[in-house]
């Protein structure tokens, strides 16, 4: 196409720009539909003086701390036995391998709930634990509803953990491995010196992903009678009939504890991604010495 | 072979990979401050041989020894015992590598590449360690750049560091695989200088290159392999200049041309 001379006056010309007509529309839907919950929330059946009122009780806050270090502990193990199983599961020993193979299919396929259960009445195939003749322990007594929870959530994180982190390992370049032998290191050296490091890039966002997960299914808990925050509230509404307010109080205590995770998430992103990604444009030939 | 105890020595080295054989037979003599240069066509076995010297890869059969240590297995009772991983690790410690996608550490800085072997594998201290390895790293022309992450470095800036790595662990023989083989032609120069003065400085090295230019300036021998086989290996001027072998001949011919 050529340009003629008419075109050179577009320039003077005022630009009226296009409507968007449809956007209009549906931001409209979105906020009529927004106004119309925020309407039901204010006039429902919700008293929200006990909402502040339960907000900070002393058993709320107890279930808050349980949920939290539940969800702690559940997470460290799961991290544990993921990196343990992952690492089993790419050894060259076929029966560590099949060792993980069993661990991740057993825990990834029997629902969690199904496995919380098992563990809280392990006492009927296991009645003692402990070492015949030295020590025993009665099972009912050691499996408190702690253990069985821990138990229960950090061996199902673990199945699903050692998943990420095998892929985060099969991540690293090998010749990572070959420089790290070169220099010497051992076999166990080069996993926690240069490849667990690395693989951390990728092993991070979906670990991240699964501690939110981790806080909200500790309320499964409440079924073997895990004092977490869930269960406190329930047990606070049977008695005063304020189901929805204790609800609410824990739907918003949840929402916390996720958002501080989010941006302790972040931050761990930024420090194990150092020295990637900020790929600086090439040296001009003039710059290297 | 002379009364000096070789730095290298292999022995009928072979290495086959399914049905192919890498390394064919190859025996191999490095003396104390020599600079042999192993050129050859692609798949010739050059590189598996020297991954063989440091142990990347296990060997099917032969001998190598290095600084005349038995590579890989000990000798006691009439029989040969596998060494443990530990005690390979140890052995690599004679031998420095330098590969020719640099390998470097990516989640560590310039200087913490350098200082990781020193620290982590010889024990020595983080302040040590780092004196020595800005000293390292001023050798190879890259004391200014000891904070900047390998993807923030040229190839050739990479490879140095590379090298810098390798000597920081004091070896006693360092094998260099194609390390210009990845490098832009502009960035090549920089990295021979710093091999050329390395041999200057008396290291025993073997290197894979398929630079005949600083082979003829730098190696006291030139080997040349294909098929697995060390089909010639001489002067450079022997090897390169007046080939006996045909197969030497051709390749010269070929990468002269």
């Amino acid at each position: 196409m050529t340009r003629g001379p008419a075109e050179f006056a577009l320039g003077n010309l005022p630009v009226v720009r296009r409507r968007r007509w449809g956007r209009w529309l549906a931001a409209s839907l979105l906020l009529a539909f927004l106004a119309w919950i925020a309407w039901s929330f204010a006039h429902g059946q919700i008293h929200w003086p006990t909402v502040g009122q339960f907000f900070t009780a002393p058993a709320i806050l107890r279930g808050l701390s349980n949920t939290v270090i539940m969800a702690f502990w559940a997470m460290v193990a799961g991290i544990v036995l993921g990196t343990v199983f992952a690492v089993m599961y790419l050894s060259p020993n076929p029966v560590l391998r099949g060792a993980a193979l069993f661990y991740i299919w057993f825990f990834r396929g029997t629902p969690l709930l199904l496995q919380l259960l098992i563990w809280f009445n392990l006492a009927l195939v296991f009645p003692v634990i402990g070492m015949p003749g030295l020590i025993e322990f009665r099972t009912v007594d050691v499996v408190t509803p702690f253990v069985a929870t821990l138990l229960g959530l950090g061996m199902n994180q673990g199945a699903y953990t050692a998943e990420v982190v095998r892929a985060g390992i099969l991540s690293v370049d090998r010749g990572q491995v070959e420089a790290a032998q070169s220099i010497g290191m051992t076999r166990l050296t080069t996993l926690r010196r240069i490849v667990l490091p690395q693989a951390m890039r990728v092993i991070i966002p979906p670990v991240g992903n699964e501690a939110v997960s981790m806080v909200k299914l500790t309320s499964v808990a409440s079924v073997i009678q895990y004092a977490e925050i869930l269960r406190n509230a329930q047990t606070i509404y049977y008695a005063n009939a304020r189901t929805i307010e204790l609800l609410i109080v824990a739907a918003i205590w949840y929402l916390a504890v996720v958002t501080v995770l989010q941006v302790g998430q972040h931050f761990l992103e930024k420090h194990f991604s150092r020295g990637f990604g900020q790929r600086a444009a090439p040296k001009a030939a003039g710059d290297v010495r | 072979m002379s009364d000096i105890l070789p730095m290298l020595a292999a022995r009928d080295v072979r290495k086959t990979f399914g049905d192919l054989a890498a390394v064919d037979g190859i025996s191999l003599d490095v003396a104390p401050g020599e600079v042999v240069c192993a050129i050859g066509p692609s798949g010739s076995g050059k590189s598996t041989f020297l991954r063989c010297v440091n142990q990347l890869e296990k060997i099917d059969s032969g001998a190598i020894w290095v600084d005349g240590e038995l590579a890989g297995f000990r000798q006691a009772g009439g029989a040969l015992h596998e060494l443990s991983d530990g005690e390979i690790a140890r052995q690599r410690l004679a031998s420095g590598m330098v590969f020719q996608r640099f390998n470097l550490f990516q989640h560590m800085t310039a200087l913490q590449n350098v200082t990781e072997g020193p620290t982590t594998v010889l024990g020595r201290s983080r302040r040590e360690a780092g004196e020595e390895a800005m000293a390292l790293l001023a050798r190879v022309g890259l004391a200014e750049k000891a904070a900047a992450y390998p993807s923030e470095l040229s190839g050739g800036q990479q490879q140095r560091v590379a090298i810098a790595r390798a000597l920081a662990m004091r070896p006693k023989l360092m094998l260099f695989d194609e390390p210009t083989s990845a490098l832009d032609p502009e960035l090549v120069g920089e990295v021979l200088a710093v091999m050329h003065d390395l041999a200057k400085g008396g290291m025993t090295m073997i290197v894979v290159t398929h630079e005949l230019g600083f082979a003829r300036e730098v190696a006291g021998r030139v080997a040349f392999l294909d098929r697995g086989r060390l089909v010639e290996i001489g002067t450079a001027e022997e090897v390169l200049v007046r080939p006996t072998h045909p197969r030497t001949r051709d390749f010269v011919a070929a990468v002269l041309r």
